[in-house]
């Protein structure tokens, strides 16, 4: 573990961002997201959750895939790839760092379909993270086993009083840290073992830390998909999109084709389950009702997902859609009301 | 409001129970001291989630909308701003009265936790309202604030203490008008800024969004059956941006839309996620309504009609706007 002290951050972000292109949460027209850090940037690290969550680094909201135009009857195709810069995110907290690995089960791990584009982005990118030294009555990351005390990705860091802390942990990561290990001094892993049981204090009194998500399994699917309860909790969503794209672990996408007037672009966007159109196909759309789209984000959150890949839930308990739902329905509402459905 | 809380509830479980309505549109408790969320009860045992405090924010109104087609009555709890909403429906025929019991309650504003949170409140677990403060317990702490600083953007333009439309009124009584000075002035302000800046407000304004139509589908003057950026055949829906104009497109586009029919309920600027002042473009719309054709409230009868939907020979050209006869 290594240290240093905090005034020292503006200079060490400058050499991060001599190496690879940073980014972490700042502030721009009165909204904090992750953005390009200059040093005159309005630094907000004390901001917990970012009100989009990062993921779009690696799976953008937008990107063009293919492009095609036609010269007689023959097709041509443009290579519309990028390189990708390398570049690195500071300030990741816990739970979005966690989202990634979640990502990387859908785009990475079918290795006869690996997801090129987001392949290149996480090959790219160095994921940084940092403690969350005040944790929201809105978090419960601990219930998916995320401890943010002790956040994952390349990098931890953790920012206590006038000191900075640093902790490598993937290969990825240490090669960072080589090459700016000048500015560090050498730290203890004992000297955060306070902070952090600081942190474990707080995560302790949090409201959601005792939910439940036993009985989320693929053997409950029937009786939790046939709950009357999917009645009363979707009655008044607004159908709007905000709960899926805020969400760190939403990574439905839609395919579809702009004429831009002189060529075709093939364009991978999100999609949203909330939407009309989500999942629209030729034939017309299998899910015809709010209340269809609306099971179908839970389900799939808490139990297709975790059936399909070893018991993960598709959610890190970041807290985004209780704090930003419009009329402030959300997962663990949602895992309350069908707690009980097909529990033996 | 405790009081109108319990004479509310009271109201729910006579109305259920005698069959005349059957179901109540209130607020529901949540697991949070500020989460309350719209819901339907139907039954009067379900009404002991019933809540109404300082974070019922949400106008109910909208949810009434097609509610025609079934066979049911409701009863729905309004705010006094939200009654202009449910009046701009009914003149709309969106919603009709006969399927409706409208119950205006007391309003002393409503709290926008996104404040406090700005404010650098952290971990809010209790919010104890004590008059014009507010006591806030946190797991870092206890703090108080003046309820007045963290009101919604929408009650510092309150309409007034008085219902629109109602069948019978709670607690009306305890109403108090939370309007700071000019609702204009913020136009104003832009009014006064170069083209360019003004351009630029906007463009940095309306880039923030996230196009997920929060503001469009909380709407109650959004009533399409289908609207245009749902429909993937019209070229302009809302999953890709073709251009870094689209977003800001679709606001400008929906300002026009419900320009002559939005009431100033605020609901817009309540729900973004990305807190864009959306607002303030239909107040724009507004103000030169008013400058063009005379006051005109949407919502304050069901009689009168929309300047936009009414002509008469005294109107304003539109060329004659164009030459700058209109406003400054």
């Amino acid at each position: 573990m290594l240290k240093l002290p905090v005034s020292k951050m503006d200079e060490l972000f400058s050499l991060i961002n001599s190496e690879r292109t940073l980014y972490m949460p700042l502030e721009k027209n009165s909204e904090i997201c992750f953005d390009k850090w200059s040093s005159d940037a309005s630094i907000r690290l004390d901001k917990l959750n970012t009100v989009k969550s990062p993921k779009d680094f690696f799976f953008p909201a937008s990107e063009n895939i293919a492009a095609f135009k036609t010269k007689g009857k023959e097709i041509i195709m443009d290579d519309i790839r990028s390189e990708i810069e390398p570049f690195a995110l500071f300030g990741v907290r816990a739970c979005d760092a966690e989202s990634f690995n979640l990502l990387d089960l859908i785009f990475l791990n079918d290795k006869d379909f690996v997801d090129t584009f987001y392949e290149s982005r996480r090959q790219n990118g160095i994921i940084i993270t940092t403690a969350c030294n005040e944790p929201e009555e809105t978090c419960f990351c601990n219930v998916f086993n995320i401890d943010a005390a002790n956040p994952g990705g390349d990098i931890s860091t953790w920012i206590i009083d006038d000191t900075l802390y640093w902790n490598s942990l993937t290969k990825k990561g240490s090669g960072l840290t080589e090459k700016i290990k000048k500015m560090f001094e050498q730290a203890d892993e004992s000297e955060i073992a306070d902070h952090q049981a600081k942190i474990s204090g707080v995560i302790n009194k949090l409201p959601f830390k005792d939910l439940s998500l036993d009985g989320f399994t693929g053997e409950a699917l029937i009786e939790k998909f046939s709950s009357n309860q999917w009645e009363e909790i979707c009655h008044t969503c607004l159908s709007c999109g905000t709960c899926t794209f805020i969400c760190p672990t939403c990574h439905c996408y839609d395919i579809q084709d702009f004429d831009t007037g002189k060529e075709i672009h093939r364009i991978k966007c999100w999609d949203s389950c909330m939407y009309y159109d989500f999942t629209l196909m030729a034939h017309g759309n299998p899910r015809t009702s709010l209340l269809e789209r609306f099971r179908q984000r839970y389900m799939h959150k808490l139990v297709y997902f975790p059936e399909n890949n070893d018991g993960a839930y598709a959610c890190v308990g970041c807290g985004r859609c209780v704090q930003k739902c419009p009329i402030s329905m959300n997962i663990v509402k949602v895992a309350k009301a069908l707690k009980y459905e097909g529990m033996k | 409001m405790q009081r109108v809380e319990g004479e509310i509830k009271q109201k729910a479980h006579e109305l259920l129970k005698s069959g005349v309505v059957s179901s109540v549109l209130a607020w529901k408790k949540g697991d949070l001291v500020y989460d309350a969320a719209p819901a339907f009860f139907k039954s009067p045992n379900a009404l002991e989630d019933m809540v109404y405090n300082g974070f019922c924010c949400s106008n109910l109104s909208k949810y009434l909308i097609e509610k025609d087609s079934e066979n049911e009555k409701v009863l729905v709890f309004l705010k006094p701003c939200d009654t202009y909403s449910l009046n701009q429906l009914l003149s709309n025929h969106r919603v009709i009265k006969d399927k409706i019991y409208a119950v205006g309650i007391g309003c002393d504003g409503k709290i926008d936790i996104e404040k406090l949170r700005a404010k650098g409140v952290k971990g809010i677990l209790e919010i104890e309202e004590d008059g014009e403060s507010l006591k806030i317990q946190t797991l870092y702490g206890d703090e108080t604030c003046v309820r007045r600083d963290i009101l919604l953007e929408k009650c510092l333009n309150c309409k007034g203490k008085d219902h629109m439309v109602y069948d019978e009124l709670i607690g009306s009584e305890l109403s108090e008008e939370t309007a700071l000075g000019d609702k204009f002035s913020q136009v104003d302000e832009l009014e006064k800024m170069s083209s360019d800046d003004r351009f630029e407000f906007w463009r940095c304004e309306l880039s923030k969004c996230i196009r997920c139509n929060a503001c469009r589908n909380v709407c109650p003057s959004c009533t399409c059956r289908k609207c245009v950026f749902d429909n993937p055949h019209s070229g302009v829906n809302a999953k890709v941006n073709v251009t870094d104009f689209e977003e800001n497109m679709f606001h400008i586009i929906r300002a026009f839309h419900v320009a002559g029919r939005c009431s100033d309920c605020g609901e817009c600027t309540r729900v973004c996620p990305q807190g864009i002042p959306l607002q303030l473009l239909n107040r724009k719309f507004i103000k030169d309504i008013n400058n063009f054709y005379g006051d005109f409230q949407a919502g304050e009868t069901v009689e009168s009609r929309s300047p936009l939907f009414d002509y008469n020979f005294e109107d304003i050209e539109p060329n004659v706007i164009s030459k700058g006869r209109g406003i400054n």
